[in-house]
């Protein structure tokens, strides 16, 4: 749980617009944008998202030295990304 | 990779590391926290410490949450998850710790009701699809996820859920440094900061450092070439007399934090009188419990908790790794009666633990230097 996981917003939720349909190492997942609404999140922008909540606006090189940080890491991210793969944040 | 490889490049890193060993004073010793498991994690993988000169050491610190919830919490955890009609939820890091009574993975096996959740708004959305049942959420970690859990109880209250609450174990990071500055012994000689946390909480909280304490402190990403040339930030403060806060991971921590993060935490948490942490003791102010006005999704004021007080197994040192005052191997249960897969301490069972970390990569460097200073 303590990973920062990047990932990319595809589409901002219109009837909720606290949510976010996130694509996370090619899953989709809603994810809550709720903490960085004052950044003001837009479609195509890259998000460090931690236990189902973006935490902060990144850029996309930083997106992918994380990703690699995080394959690299082995075991605590596949479970990190088996978890992820198991929510869904409504 | 372009961007990746631009972290990783062997040959910066040698030049940097040649900077490094400039920068030292011939004789002088050194000693660096990393305050977070992240950071450790990538120094045993890069094996960073081969390309520092002697002097340097680093010592690992508190910062990882699943490493520093004392076995009493745990078996807390346990006596609400067997109360009846309970559902309890967890971060999947929390099943293997072991407690006094056993793990919750052993309560599970005995039939308790423990789920293992991604995020709290999973927890949340149990508890609306179990109206008959009563929903925790076992919440723990440092600044990075108490936003997450403040959300969340927001939520749970504009939707006017009466069966979910949170049996909160969040920690505050400050008072960890600051219980490690004051004791005596470790001296260091400055701070690689956490990354991610100071998301949250930016870094000014850490000025009291530089200014009372007289340290430096530079927060770090966590490439390889961030850790070094943090390392290297240090140094140019230490050779200049200086010490500040400085920020090398500029690209995802802004000066300030996440003010919205900060809003919420302050909304629905308070700080604690005190808190017990696994190694360090009873720590001031460094803790959060659910604020009153949020009574009503407080598991410790919905359940009698026993508050149970259980003292480390006698062979476990994971406080002296914690407070690095032992590294990781110098622990006399460390690889043979204590390993990722029977874990005595939680250092050993979370990946950023530093016991961890050293168990799947510093290992074999040290048997390196083992068979060298024998030849």
């Amino acid at each position: 749980m303590c990973l920062g996981i990047p990932g990319e917003i595809v589409e901002i939720l219109q009837d909720q617009p606290d949510l976010a349909t996130v694509d996370i190492s090619g899953v989709r997942r809603a994810i809550n944008i709720g903490l960085i609404t004052d950044d003001n999140p837009q479609p195509g922008d890259w998000i460090l998202i931690h236990v189902g909540f973006a935490l902060s606006k990144i850029d996309e090189a930083e997106a992918k030295a994380a990703m690699d940080f995080l394959e690299g890491i082995g075991q605590a991210y596949a479970d990190e990304i088996e978890a992820l793969m198991e929510s869904r944040i409504e | 990779m372009r961007f990746v490889d631009e972290y990783r490049d062997a040959e910066k890193a040698r030049a940097l590391a040649a900077s490094i060993a400039s920068l030292c004073e011939p004789g002088r010793q050194y000693k660096f926290m990393e305050v977070c498991g992240g950071h450790t994690h990538t120094i045993y993988k890069h094996g960073l410490e081969d390309y520092l000169p002697e002097n340097i050491t680093l010592v690992h610190g508190p910062g990882c949450p699943v490493c520093v919830i004392p076995m009493g919490r745990v078996d807390d955890t346990i006596h609400i998850a067997e109360q009846p009609d309970v559902i309890m939820t967890s971060f999947g890091d929390m099943m293997r710790v072991p407690g006094g009574r056993g793990s919750f993975f052993d309560s599970k096996a005995n039939g308790a009701d423990i789920r293992m959740v991604y995020s709290p708004l999973d927890a949340l959305k149990i508890a609306r699809q179990n109206p008959d049942k009563k929903v925790v959420f076992m919440a723990i970690g440092f600044e990075t996820t108490a936003p997450s859990t403040a959300m969340t109880v927001l939520r749970a209250k504009a939707e006017g859920l009466t069966n979910f609450s949170i049996f909160c174990n969040h920690v505050t990071i400050i008072p960890a440094i600051k219980a490690i500055l004051d004791s005596p012994d470790l001296r260091l000689d400055g701070f690689i900061g956490p990354g991610h946390v100071s998301t949250v909480i930016g870094c000014r909280p850490y000025d009291f450092i530089a200014n009372e304490y007289r340290k430096p402190l530079v927060v770090a990403g966590f490439e390889p070439l961030d850790i070094l040339q943090s390392i290297h930030m240090l140094l140019e403060q230490l050779a200049e007399g200086r010490s500040e806060v400085e920020n090398q991971y500029g690209r995802v921590v802004p000066w300030e934090g996440n003010v919205k993060a900060l809003k919420v935490i302050n909304e629905t948490m308070q700080l604690r009188p005190y808190f017990e942490w696994r190694g360090l003791g009873f720590i001031s102010h460094s803790a959060l419990r659910v604020r009153d006005a949020y009574a009503d999704f407080d598991a410790e004021r919905i359940f009698e908790i026993p508050g149970s007080r259980v003292a480390d197994p006698k062979a476990c040192q994971c406080g002296e790794v914690l407070k690095g005052v032992l590294k990781p191997w110098e622990c006399k249960v460390f690889g043979t009666a204590c390993t990722p897969e029977t874990p005595i301490g939680t250092c050993m069972v979370s990946s950023e633990g530093a016991c961890a970390a050293y168990y799947n990569f510093g290992r074999f460097t040290r048997e390196r230097v083992q068979e060298a200073t024998r030849g």
